[in-house]
């Protein structure tokens, strides 16, 4: 046996093996969960069950949606550039700080001036939070990986910090916690679901244009590709990275405002819930295609809301959904290998030639 | 002051097994992000067999075969399957942060029996132990960080000293030539990456066996990470990462030291991440040939393709 | 005389994806001889020979080494049969010293003993008359000792059958006609030695045999006294073709370009332009020979905005070009074609399509924030007809096509914005003698059209022909501007190797 570059890959086929992977690694969670003395069918049944049995789960199970949808977005854009930003779990904390710092100075304002300043806010804290690994990155070739890495500890002990100092509320006798929102520093609801879901769709088309038929798009996808050729072909590589980070970061930055604002209505160590992470393997699942963000989020969030209830119904630890979603990403990963290669016998290969 | 640097030697051992292994790995030329993740599958397993048996020994072997188990994974997908090294990885992270939530519910409230912890006591070495200053400091540990010590000094001489050290080399700086050389790349991959995974599950181990004998979750904190960039910090060297990594478990215990003064806990908690960056971008802007990451880090190699 | 045949291959086969590489081929080679092996690029000499080192196995086909059919599945075994390979990119690693090298794979004890090593070194550098020293880092040595590093890699793991790929192709005449009395000792001591080569007074000085590949078949083999380089070159194309390349006389203009005393240093502090004065002039291809590596990247990229200039100028007109970006000189109309060694490194996004390669530039020139695609279609398929680019159509990635026509992606395009400047380096590295003519003629065509080209070429005998000016340049110094016409391939080969000659015309 023998690996041959394919050539003839088609998108079909290719998506064809990405749907048989992931279905493989549904499988093998089956045999897991069955070794547990469970029913494997039964359980992933209860898992869509807990994720849309009830018009409380569904809005519940799209409030998750939301951040993985947006969060993803844009890490898809860092990532297009090959920039490893796994930053966005900080991201989504500094922007969440800097919305709050408005939701908890400001809550005089109307909503209509309050809540769109707390975007904008969340927006450029995100960003500007990305922006400084960005900037040593293009300055000093540093790694980004490890430093957008360390820069989710730094946000996430600087909001510890205000939880448990400056910040904590005198009224909450003496418990660690940020001051609930006033109402004016809440959004608000569109049918049932807080509308952050319109900010969603709405960002995702916004970002599927940007990426595929705007010059910024276009910059960033040839950076990605080859720094050399943006360089030779006289883009600002610099000025394209910093912004295309900043814009990553922002986005990220919009979800801390969005879940501190309509789901904690408070600032707390909680707010990003891992989404920052989350939405990494969301993004690149999707294969880094706005659009598929979408349906893949979805997928995860029935992973997580019905990994919860399957807690409660067979107690099957709720950290049971967290390693379905890496086994899907292992095959997944893994299955790249089959769009790319071949595996052909020796004998065959020479029927072929002759 | 000796017993803060005392308790620094302690505070590094996790963060120098971790090190050490994600060094090893690297020296391959793969670059494994899932230092945290195969550190908490050992953390758990270590806590698991040591439970179970109550034997100090088979606690840290099976969190050493754990965290193999887990850089198998990554191994077959990177060196077999050819998959990116980076999304591999942050996988097998979230995969082992998983695995050792999902199994530590088991474990929730216990404690490690007596005979485990008595198992990793602190030893005294006759002699050394009586010098001055570093006596009290260096020698009165546990096993565990005696094996640190010795594991360090032996990555040395096997680096810079053995004729595998050298091939090995040759494989992280130049694969294809390597290769030519008649050198079994994809098998050093593989064992070297699997011996790193085993450091690190021992370096998971320390913590939830020997360090703290009773199990909470995400028990590492982020120390996988560290280490990640303690290797950088140390310049792929096993004996600065001796100093690396006791260095850094001190900034990791700086804060409670320093609870008299008015100065916070959680701002203090920021020292060894904001340090950590500090040391990226200043290992980032001085660059050199002798100090340089391998040249093929996080490349793929593959023999056929042209 | 049987247990005298070291290397036989027969009928081997090999292809890769849907590309031929080689097709039955047969080969032997005897025990003290050296045998060249010969053929165009792409014509699957380094397969082949890849194939006898471990690095490709053959689809099909039988190996015999002395005599014994043998299967050789890894570079291990290749260095246990006897078989030593010497890469046209080295196969070093930078940090580590020559004698590290050396031993690097080998069995042996587990720890290592240096002292020893470097006395068994020493010997055979002796032997063969190597200049080169066991504790020296690799990266403080020159390419003729990194060479001689390799040879000695090789015979230490008592290797007897030597392939050399393309050995010369960075070396200065001087440092050839030392390797070549090298292999000749090797030869001697019963060595069997190929070379692989496209260059024919080589064949001729060095070989005894040569064997000819074209497309990936054998053609013949020859002894090397009994044939001419006139017979050889018929083997190596196919029919005898009118080897002359036109020179169009073209008025010489305007003054396009004055680069005057130019100086850039790399990341490492060495000096890579020194001093590097010329002038470029309308309706002129101005050549640029010299060894690989000696500054010719660093020159075009110094030009196009792309590499830090140190000191001097660089005059475009009447404008001066140092600290403009990379931009604003594509925009004063400069259009570098710079051809990479691994092709699709700079000049073209290897994953994109045509239209997006064609954007690269062009985009900049767009109104407005989005990208317009539809105008450019059309434009990319004109192009395809022109220059007869064969590819399924202008939305298919641009790696999947063969060399020579990413090669007329890429000129095309390059010619498409109307330059006034066009450098291009390397333009016709690994085409066929086909597309090379085409690539020729295009570029000619430009001269006609008043264009200034700065041709950095490879191959002497194609500067002679086709520039109207040579300049010669050596580690980063300019050793002599010559007229085409009016030198010779000796006297290019000499400055080439750092001589400035007395007595040259030397051409303003």
């Amino acid at each position: 046996m023998r690996m041959v570059k394919r050539t003839d890959m088609t998108s079909k086929k290719a998506a064809v093996i990405r749907i048989l992977s992931i279905i493989f690694a549904f499988l093998l969670t089956s045999i897991f969960i069955g070794a547990l003395g469970h029913n494997p069918m039964n359980v992933y049944l209860s898992m869509v069950e807990g994720a849309f049995g009830s018009a409380h789960r569904i809005r519940d199970t799209l409030t998750i949606t939301i951040p993985l949808v947006v969060t993803s977005i844009g890490i898809m854009i860092a990532f297009k550039m090959k920039f490893w930003n796994i930053g966005a779990e900080g991201q989504i904390i500094v922007g969440a700080l800097a919305a709050s710092y408005l939701a908890l100075n400001y809550n005089h304002l109307p909503k209509m001036v309050l809540l769109p300043a707390m975007f904008l806010a969340g927006f450029i804290g995100g960003g500007l939070w990305a922006l400084i690994p960005a900037f040593f990155k293009v300055q000093f070739g540093t790694n980004e990986t490890i430093f957008t890495l360390m820069m989710n500890y730094v946000a996430l002990k600087w909001v510890t910090y205000l939880q448990y100092g400056p910040w904590k509320d005198p009224g909450s006798l003496g418990f660690p916690k940020i001051a609930n929102f006033m109402d004016s520093a809440i959004m608000p609801k569109l049918f049932g679901v807080h509308i952050g879901w319109v900010i969603a769709i709405f960002l995702v088309i916004i970002i599927a244009i940007m990426m595929n038929y705007s010059k910024a798009g276009y910059e960033i996808a040839v950076v990605g590709e080859s720094m050399d050729t943006a360089k030779y072909a006289g883009m600002n590589v610099k000025k394209v990275i910093l912004s295309a980070l900043f814009i990553s970061g922002g986005i990220a930055g919009i979800v801390g405002m969005m879940q501190a604002s309509a789901v904690n209505q408070t600032l707390s160590t909680q707010v990003a819930a891992g989404y920052g992470y989350t939405a990494i393997i969301t993004a690149w699942l999707s294969g880094l295609k706005a659009v598929i963000i979408i349906p893949v989020s979805l997928l995860f969030a029935i992973m997580i809301k019905g990994g919860s209830f399957i807690q409660t119904a067979y107690q099957i630890p709720q950290s049971a959904a967290g390693i379905l979603q890496s086994v899907i990403l292992f095959f997944v990963i893994g299955s790249e290998f089959f769009i790319q290669y071949k595996l052909v016998r020796n004998s065959v290969m020479e029927k072929e030639v002759a | 002051m000796t017993s803060f640097l005392f308790a620094m030697i302690i505070a590094g051992t996790p963060l120098l097994f971790a090190t050490l292994g994600e060094m090893l790995t690297e020296k391959s030329g793969n670059l494994n992000l899932g230092v945290e993740g195969m550190m908490l599958i050992g953390a758990v397993a270590g806590f698991g067999m040591g439970f179970y048996t109550g034997s100090g020994i088979i606690a840290i072997l099976g969190a050493a075969v754990a965290g193999a188990l887990g850089a198998l994974i990554y191994a077959f997908l990177t060196v077999s399957l050819r998959a990116n090294q980076v999304v591999s990885g942050l996988a097998l992270t979230i995969f082992g942060t998983g695995i050792a939530s999902f199994v530590g519910t088991l474990f929730i409230g216990q404690k490690m029996p007596d005979r485990v912890i008595d198992s990793f006591a602190k030893v005294k070495i006759p002699l050394l132990s009586d010098l001055p200053f570093i006596g009290p400091i260096l020698f009165r540990h546990d096993y565990f960080v005696y094996i640190g010590y010795i594991m360090a000094i032996c990555l040395g001489i096997y680096f810079y000293k053995t004729r595998f050290g050298l091939n090995l080399i040759a494989i992280s700086e130049n694969p294809s030539a390597a290769d030519a050389s008649g050198i079994h790349v994809n098998l050093y991959k593989y064992i070297h990456i699997l011996f790193g995974g085993a450091l690190c599950g021992m370096a998971g181990a320390y913590l939830s066996v020997v360090d703290v004998p009773q199990w909470q979750d995400n028990i590492t904190a982020g120390r996988g990470w560290i280490a990640i960039a303690l290797v950088i910090f140390v310049k792929w060297n096993p004996i600065m990462a001796l100093f690396g990594a006791y260095l850094f478990g001190g900034l990791s215990i700086i804060g409670f030291r320093l609870q008299h003064l008015s100065i916070s806990q959680n701002l203090l908690d920021v020292l060894p991440y904001a340090v950590t960056i500090i040391v990226l971008i200043l290992s980032s802007i001085r660059k050199s040939k002798e100090d340089a990451p391998p040249k093929g880090l996080g490349v793929p190699y593959f023999r056929e393709d042209r | 005389m049987k247990d005298q045949v070291f290397v036989k291959m027969e009928n081997i086969c090999k292809t890769f994806g849907t590309v031929k590489a080689n097709d039955h081929i047969n080969f032997e080679v005897n025990k003290g001889e050296i045998h060249a092996l010969l053929g165009e690029n792409g014509a699957g000499k380094s397969t082949l020979m890849n194939m006898l080192s471990g690095i490709y196995k053959p689809d099909s086909g039988s190996i015999y080494i002395h005599n014994t059919p043998t299967k050789i599945g890894s570079p291990k075994e290749s260095i246990e049969k006897g078989i030593g390979m010497i890469h046209q990119h080295y196969k070093l690693v930078e940090v580590q010293t020559a004698k590290e090298n050396v031993i690097m794979g080998q069995k042996g004890s587990f720890f290592l003993h240096r002292k020893k090593l470097s006395k068994d070194l020493k010997e055979i550098i002796d032997q063969f008359g190597l200049t080169v020293n066991p504790d020296q880092k690799i990266y403080d040595m020159s390419i003729g000792e990194k060479q001689a590093v390799e040879i000695l890699k090789v015979l230490y793991r008592g290797a007897d059958i030597l392939i050399m790929d393309e050995p010369t192709a960075v070396l200065t005449p001087q440092e050839t006609k030392k390797l070549f009395k090298i292999m000749k000792n090797m030869a001697k001591e019963g060595c069997a030695i190929i070379i692989i080569t496209h260059k024919l007074n080589e064949v001729m000085e060095i070989s005894d045999k040569v064997t000819v590949l074209r497309k990936g078949t054998t053609v013949g083999t020859l002894i090397t006294k009994e044939t001419t380089p006139r017979a050889l070159t018929d083997l190596m194309v196919g029919k005898s073709v009118n080897l002359s390349i036109e020179r169009p006389l073209v008025k010489r203009g305007n003054r396009l370009l004055k680069v005057d005393k130019l100086n850039a240093i790399d990341q490492e502090h060495v000096k890579v332009l020194k001093d590097i004065s010329f002038e470029l002039y309308e309706g002129e291809i101005l050549g640029v020979a010299g060894v690989s590596g000696s500054g010719q990247k660093e020159l075009c990229e110094a030009i196009a905005g792309l590499y830090p200039v140190h000191s001097g100028e660089i005059i475009y007109k009447e404008e001066s070009l140092i600290g403009k970006s990379p931009r604003s000189i594509i925009k004063k109309g400069i259009s570098m074609s710079f051809i990479p060694e691994d092709r699709l490194g700079m000049g073209l996004v290897a994953s994109m399509d045509m239209v997006d390669n064609y954007l690269l530039k062009e985009h900049h020139n767009q109104k407005g924030i989005m990208i317009k695609r539809k105008p450019i279609e059309g434009i990319c398929e004109k192009m395809i007809e022109t220059l007869e680019i064969k590819t399924p159509g202008v939305h298919h990635p641009v790696k999947q096509l063969s060399g020579g026509n990413i090669q007329k992606v890429l000129i095309g395009r390059e010619i498409d914005t109307n330059p006034n400047v066009l450098i291009t380096a390397y333009a016709v590295r690994g085409l066929d003698i086909g597309a090379t003519h085409t690539i020729y003629d295009l570029v000619n065509e430009q001269k006609k059209k008043n264009v200034g080209v700065l041709f950095i070429g490879e191959d002497l005998d194609v500067l002679l022909e086709l520039c109207d000016r040579i300049m010669v340049i050596c580690q980063g110094e300019v050793t002599g501007i010559v007229y085409a016409e009016r030198t010779t391939r000796e006297e290019v080969g000499l400055m080439m190797a750092g001589e400035r000659l007395e007595g040259l015309v030397m051409a303003q």
